[in-house]
């Protein structure tokens, strides 16, 4: 019997000047379109190019870049700025070694970040911290690898890892706000956060805040209690039809007076219960995607096997749905970091907030392309490393190949 | 042993269960404390709600709506002055909103359309340079976004003598970019009669020429025939009762534009900006309905001897707007629920002049529920349209 055997295809070697002619030339108007969307190149990298080296003013950032990083936080109090970003910096490096993938190259990238930014003209002070960092990520990757080829080590240090990340965030809570009347950490008000780090810690708490909240209420709408899914969908769909600003608005004017009498709450709390709410609903019907793409027959196998209704739900249920929505919550996170900007609107001073006092001062009149444009990059280079992270994620989690 | 059990646990299914364990008893119950929570919560925030308006003297009601606003607003749809009630502000508002949101999805969804077709060229250096457009501008944010296009492009504009011109046609300045108008004449509205006529005419011509195809095989030319009744009824309109349009270019007289239609740097700023944005995610939308019609399809279209219009018209279109329906429509929310950041331009849209009333009056929950309830009036509204549509897109495709 003859073996039917599938040829490969021909493999077609492309030279540089056949890519050109196919990719560039190829019916006359895609010459055309090549030509214009050269001149354009050209005319716009030129002309950023021209004014970003001789024209631009950049000393407007590089003398406040203490402000857009940290706003207002006391100076004599950065240290623990710096000892939050040193744990993650050993986290990142642990991960690294341990897993590899692309917590490798978020290292790397971080580990090179922190040895340019060393590079610069800086305190020394600042200097040592940044070397401090690089040194924690070498430090992580080194134990990280070390354990790798051992299971009798990598396993231990796995779960400190993935408690680590789970203990950051309380950690960092802690550790920035501090505890009032102590002398080593003494209270620092979130009033006092600002810039950068005001835009991290807002969209981390409303994170880790609104993701259990946003389960409950994806359980909630497919409940099969009426009273509950009529709340759930009532939520879900009145927080979906309004923008943002009109739920931070209402979290700021309204908050303080739903409280009762003498209770006050900072304005950076208030926007964070916003966002909070807001991204909740979100995470909601995320997760409700999660859930109905898990067949009934789980839910039924589950039964079966005698698991009750909350161990169905939290054992059977919850883990396959949210592994099937982390892509779509990481979206959703993303997009939360970048909304954070609006609470320059309520008059907080978050990176762009921060922008704006800057551009108020009078020396720095007239500068705003510069300083839009470094927070627009600042955003970007986050965004953009989240969305590639999530890319990845996704791709390692192989949502919609099972 | 075993009978025993089974007589004791299986056998004896309509056994009394006891009301602790009956699910429906359970499910009443649990709803019954649900609701008791929610009512305790709820009751205990309302009570601290009225002490707090009792403490700063407030009241809930909209009866402020018809006192006298008592403030300026820079760009009014509709004649305005501060004399006028809180509640007519209010509605300048609403429709300065729909307004840059009308336009805004228009505009946009050119944009996206365009930018997501640029996605998938087979031109190499187009792709790439859309792919950039798609990646810088998702990648921040929308707000730093609307701030740049206002301070740092519009402001940075020469001043109104030394404005940018396209052609004479359109000026751009600080002071914000002057359009061509386009105004009827007297004639117009006979015209259009005239034009609904042609329309008829071509209708019908067109019917029959097709009912000749359809019965004898031979080509019956019905567009063509339909487009030149038309095209015939149009310009007899035309020569008889003369030009049914006028337009007039805008002017620089002083430290003004004057003729054309004028958009305030606000508006300008706020349109580019939501434009620009929502342009890129509608890009995205555009490009995954396209690439979601199988290759297969196209290639059994060109087998069955289709031409390349009638592919796009009839095979790639119709399964690629099932795909974009249902997203495009929440890109055109999101536009619309986005054109609130206007506040950050000064644009006087319905959030920020829902604000600058509460500023004035300190009314929290009147000010919270006009605007809120605005948008969610807006967004249901869009989404049960778009839902109509959707049915209809899903019913033809099958």
């Amino acid at each position: 019997m003859a073996v039917s055997r599938t040829l490969e295809p021909p493999k077609v070697r492309v030279g540089p000047g056949e890519w050109v002619r196919k990719n560039l030339l190829s019916p006359w108007y895609n010459a055309l379109l090549t030509v214009i969307g050269l001149w354009i190149l050209y005319e716009v990298g030129r002309g950023l190019a021209v004014w970003a080296l001789t024209q631009a003013r950049w000393d407007v950032i590089t003398d406040n870049i203490r402000l857009f990083l940290v706003g207002q936080f006391p100076p004599g109090q950065i240290w623990r700025v710096w000892l939050s970003l040193l744990f993650s910096s050993l986290l990142f490096g642990l991960g690294g070694g341990l897993w590899g993938g692309t917590i490798r190259q978020f290292a790397c990238a971080l580990g090179v970040a922190f040895f340019l930014l060393a590079l610069l003209p800086a305190s020394w002070a600042t200097r040592g911290w940044l070397i401090g960092n690089l040194a924690a990520i070498l430090l992580g990757y080194g134990t990280g690898v070390w354990g790798q080829g051992n299971p009798q080590r990598s396993r231990p240090l796995r779960y400190a890892t993935i408690g680590g990340w789970l203990l950051l965030f309380p950690v960092l809570v802690m550790l920035l706000s501090g505890f009032s009347g102590t002398q080593v950490l003494p209270r620092v008000e979130a009033g006092l956060w600002g810039g950068l780090l005001l835009t991290f810690l807002l969209s981390l708490v409303s994170i880790v805040l609104s993701f259990p909240l946003g389960v409950l209420l994806a359980l909630g709408r497919r409940s099969a209690l009426p009273a509950v899914r009529l709340f759930s969908v009532l939520y879900i769909e009145l927080i979906r039809g309004v923008p943002l600003v009109t739920v931070l608005f209402m979290a700021d004017i309204m908050l303080p007076l739903f409280l009762p009498e003498g209770l006050r709450i900072d304005r950076v709390v208030r926007a964070m219960a916003g966002f909070t709410l807001f991204s909740a609903a979100y995470v909601a019907e995320n997760v409700r995607g999660g859930l109905q793409a898990i067949p009934e027959g789980q839910i039924e196998a589950a039964r079966a096997l005698g698991l009750n209704g909350f161990q169905t739900t939290f054992l059977i249920v919850l883990p396959q749905a949210l592994r099937l929505v982390i892509p779509a919550n990481v979206g959703q996170f993303i997009s939360l970091f970048k909304d954070t900007s609006l609470v320059a609107i309520m008059g907080l001073l978050e990176l762009l907030g921060i922008g704006k006092a800057v551009l108020a001062n009078p020396a720095y009149m007239g500068l705003q392309r510069e300083v839009y444009l470094f927070v627009a990059l600042i955003y970007g280079v986050f965004s953009y490393a989240m969305s590639y992270a999530s890319r990845r994620l996704e791709i390692a989690l192989g949502v919609g190949e099972r | 042993m075993r009978e025993a059990f089974l007589q004791e646990n299986l056998m004896q299914p309509h056994s009394a269960i006891p009301f602790w364990r009956s699910e429906r008893v359970l499910r009443a119950a649990a709803q019954v404390l649900f609701v008791v929570l929610l009512a305790l919560v709820a009751g205990f925030l309302y009570s601290n709600l009225i002490h707090a308006l009792q403490r700063r003297g407030l009241s809930a009601g909209f009866g402020f709506l018809s006192l006298e606003a008592g403030f300026r607003i820079g760009e009014t749809p509709i004649p305005y002055d501060p004399g006028d009630s809180y509640g007519r502000a209010f509605l300048v508002g609403v429709l300065n909103t729909l307004r840059v949101t009308g336009v805004g999805i228009l505009l946009a969804t050119l944009l996206g359309l365009v930018a997501g077709v640029a996605r998938l060229s087979p031109n190499w250096l187009i792709r790439q340079i859309a792919a950039a457009y798609v990646e810088l501008i998702r990648n921040t944010p929308l707000l730093v976004q609307l701030v740049f296009w206002y301070y740092a492009v519009i402001f940075k504009m020469p001043p109104i003598q030394e404005s940018l011109t396209v052609g004479n046609l359109i000026l751009i300045s600080q002071r914000g970019v002057a359009l061509p108008e386009i105004s009827v004449t007297p004639a117009f509205y006979p015209w259009l009669g005239v034009l609904a006529l042609g329309t008829m005419a071509a209708w019908i011509v067109w019917r029959v020429r097709q009912r000749y195809h359809d019965a004898t095989g031979r080509p019956g030319y019905a567009w063509l025939f339909a487009i030149g009744i038309w095209a015939l009824f149009v310009a007899v309109g035309w020569g008889i009762l003369g030009h049914p349009l006028a337009w007039e270019r805008p002017r620089i007289v002083g430290p003004a534009y004057e003729g054309g239609s004028i958009l305030t740097p606000e508006f300008a700023a706020l349109l580019v900006g939501l434009v620009v944005y929502t342009g890129a995610f509608i890009a995205e939308v555009v490009r995954g309905g396209i690439i979601s019609v199988r290759k297969g399809q196209i290639e059994a279209a060109r087998a069955l001897g289709l031409r390349e219009g009638q592919i796009l018209r009839l095979i790639i279109l119709p399964q690629a707007l099932r795909v974009i329906i249902p997203p495009l429509t929440s890109q055109y929310l999101n536009l619309a629920k986005n054109s609130s950041l206007a506040i950050a331009v000064g644009f006087p849209d319905l959030f920020s002049i829902g604000k600058t009333i509460f500023n004035q009056t300190g009314q929290p929950i009147p000010a919270v529920v006009l605007v809120m309830g605005s948008y969610l009036a807006m967004s249901l509204f869009t989404s049960l349209l778009m839902n109509i549509y959707n049915r209809q897109v899903r019913f033809l495709e099958k």
